[in-house]
């Protein structure tokens, strides 16, 4: 199950059954609804910006193991960042993601650069092998886009 | 019985000889679309090879052998179904979804208005709900459902009182989603009663059992010929030719007009003013070659199969996976259609699919185009294992190799 393993890493299992920062938000927190309509996905992201700073984040849902997993990372990613970091790593990881199928050279030093840069979302990385499963992993970082830019 | 063997209809298939990640591939996914035996694709081949012309236009000897094809296609399908009025009443489409959507938009336009009832399910597909919310949007219709029960069965309790002041029904005959097999006749008969006409969506049950419009007696049939052994891109209409002749045109264009001014156009009749444009030509050849597969195996031999596989594989899910596999419709008797939905306790469909995909086995996971069904069983999403003519037990067997393995890989 070579394939699968590199899709379904430890970490993404780990991220799955033990989501992060599950949960609402009150107002004042911004709340932006997500949608997968081919799958049924929906997710919840309830954002706190306070002084440029995402101050909490939380996210309510349900959807397949990466769609979760990809949430649950991305709110231990953003989670105490300023809008421009919070910026950067959303541009790094939908890049990340638009690989498409290619497999990244790990030894291309600015690729080595990127993925260190990412951490554990690096995990997520295997996804873009598998395009049909790009949109899972993608669902919660589009919903934060747009929360954003709801802010 | 005799003369059915799927072992045979599986040599037919030439899709089925690939390989999947090193696996022979298992497809379960015939709900979704159907594999198209060799004779389908030999005559859609062989359509564009030698006889490829335009219809309905030219004299000459192929423009002739063309609109013969796909006139003989229109006769075969009048046939298949025993309909009434014979070949008048069939209208190609491009598929079950534009054939409703010609339902709505033309039927429906001319036909409903403020206040009238449309009475669909719960299990619909969104083919058989999103025209009629579109039309609502002109037309203040009052769109009811019939509720569906805890055991995936029409609820038809309240059926005398849902029928109140109903001007189409417009049903499934069998469910994408559960399987569920629905009593079409006897819900005409009501609905008739009542001064309704009936829609059915045939789009499951016409490749899987055998259709006899005079039977049913119902007025307008929809589905889709890619889900019975026949190519994408053809869809058939049917409509009792009185009915027809009462409806304005839809698409707009060549072909459906009988005369065409400066000041205006004056639309053809029949089936013609509803076949804008050049139509599905080679799918039509290939639909007609699909019929005459399907009639060589017998519909009853192919429900038969049908059942048969389903109450084995139910029987295997529930004693291999007991509270662990929940099956999302009827499992209490064999008169269901072969589509089996899962519900895997702590494992989400997507994943199932992956899981499955990796030894080759073809599933769908998702909600199937049935969201208010879904919702209605507190669901986002199922994996569905679905069989056509061609399924063996072999198929399931892989199938419960990868639930499995998917329980055991995600705990």
């Amino acid at each position: 199950m070579s394939n699968l393993e590199e899709l379904y890493k430890e970490i993404i299992l780990d991220h799955y059954r033990t989501p992060r920062n599950r949960g609402e938000l009150p107002p004042p927190a911004s709340k932006t609804e997500g949608f997968n309509p081919l799958c049924g996905d929906e997710l919840t992201v309830y954002l706190d910006v306070t002084d440029g700073v995402v101050s909490d984040i939380k996210i309510t849902g349900h959807g397949c193991s990466i769609s979760q997993a990809s949430s649950s990372l991305m709110s231990v990613a953003v989670k105490g960042k300023t809008l421009a970091e919070v910026s950067e790593v959303l541009s790094k990881f939908k890049n990340m993601m638009t690989l498409e199928g290619e497999v990244v050279d790990l030894n291309d030093p600015s690729n080595r650069e990127v993925l260190r840069s990412l951490g554990e979302l690096a995990a997520l990385q295997g996804v873009a092998k598998f395009p049909v499963r790009i949109k899972c992993a993608t669902l919660a970082w589009n919903t934060l886009s747009q929360g954003l830019e709801e802010n | 019985m005799s003369s059915f063997n799927a072992v045979r209809v599986r040599a037919d298939i030439p899709a089925l000889t690939r390989h999947i990640n090193g696996r022979p591939i298992t497809y379960l996914d015939s709900g979704a679309s159907s594999l198209p035996p060799r004779s389908v694709i030999e005559a859609m081949d062989e359509y564009y090879r030698l006889r490829h012309a335009n219809v309905h236009r030219g004299v000459y000897q192929t423009a002739n052998e063309a609109t013969d094809a796909y006139e003989g296609a229109r006769a075969a399908v009048a046939q298949f179904l025993n309909a009434p009025g014979g070949a008048e009443g069939v209208v190609f489409t491009k598929n079950c979804t534009e054939a409703f959507n010609l339902l709505a938009k033309s039927w429906g336009v001319a036909n409903l208005k403020d206040g009238d009832v449309v009475l669909l399910s719960e299990m619909e597909h969104h083919a058989n709900i999103v025209p009629w919310f579109q039309l609502r949007e002109s037309i203040a219709l009052d769109i009811r459902f019939i509720p569906v029960t805890d055991d995936y069965e029409l609820d038809l309790s309240n059926i005398q009182e849902l029928l109140q002041g109903v001007k189409l029904l417009s049903l499934t005959a069998m469910s994408n989603v559960l399987g569920t097999i629905n009593p079409v006749k006897d819900l005409a008969a009501l609905a008739h009663a009542h001064g309704a006409l009936v829609a059915i969506d045939a789009s499951q049950s016409v490749g899987h059992m055998p259709t006899n419009l005079v039977d049913l007696d119902i007025d307008f049939m929809m589905f889709s010929g890619h889900k019975m052994l026949g190519p994408t891109g053809i869809g058939v209409f049917w409509t009792r030719p009185e009915i027809l002749a009462t409806m304005p045109p839809f698409l707009g264009g060549g072909g459906m007009i009988a005369d065409v001014r400066t000041d205006g156009y004056t639309p053809a009749t029949g089936f013609t003013r509803f076949e804008a444009g050049t139509p599905m030509i080679a799918e039509a050849v290939g639909l007609h070659a699909a019929i005459r597969y399907l009639e060589g195996l017998g519909l009853d031999n192919v429900h038969a199969h049908d059942q048969s596989l389903t109450v084995d594989a139910i029987s295997r899910i529930n004693h291999q996976f007991s509270g662990r596999v929940r099956i999302i419709g009827p499992t209490a008797h064999a008169q269901r259609g072969g589509v089996l939905s899962l519900d895997v306790e702590g494992v989400h469909p997507h994943d199932i699919a992956q899981v499955l995909d990796e030894i080759g086995v073809c599933v769908r996971p998702g909600h199937h185009c049935a969201k208010p069904l879904m919702r209605r069983f507190g669901l986002a999403a199922t994996a569905r294992a679905s069989f056509g003519p061609y399924s063996l037990t072999l198929d399931t067997d892989v199938l419960l190799e990868g639930l499995q393995r998917a329980i055991t890989f995600f705990g």
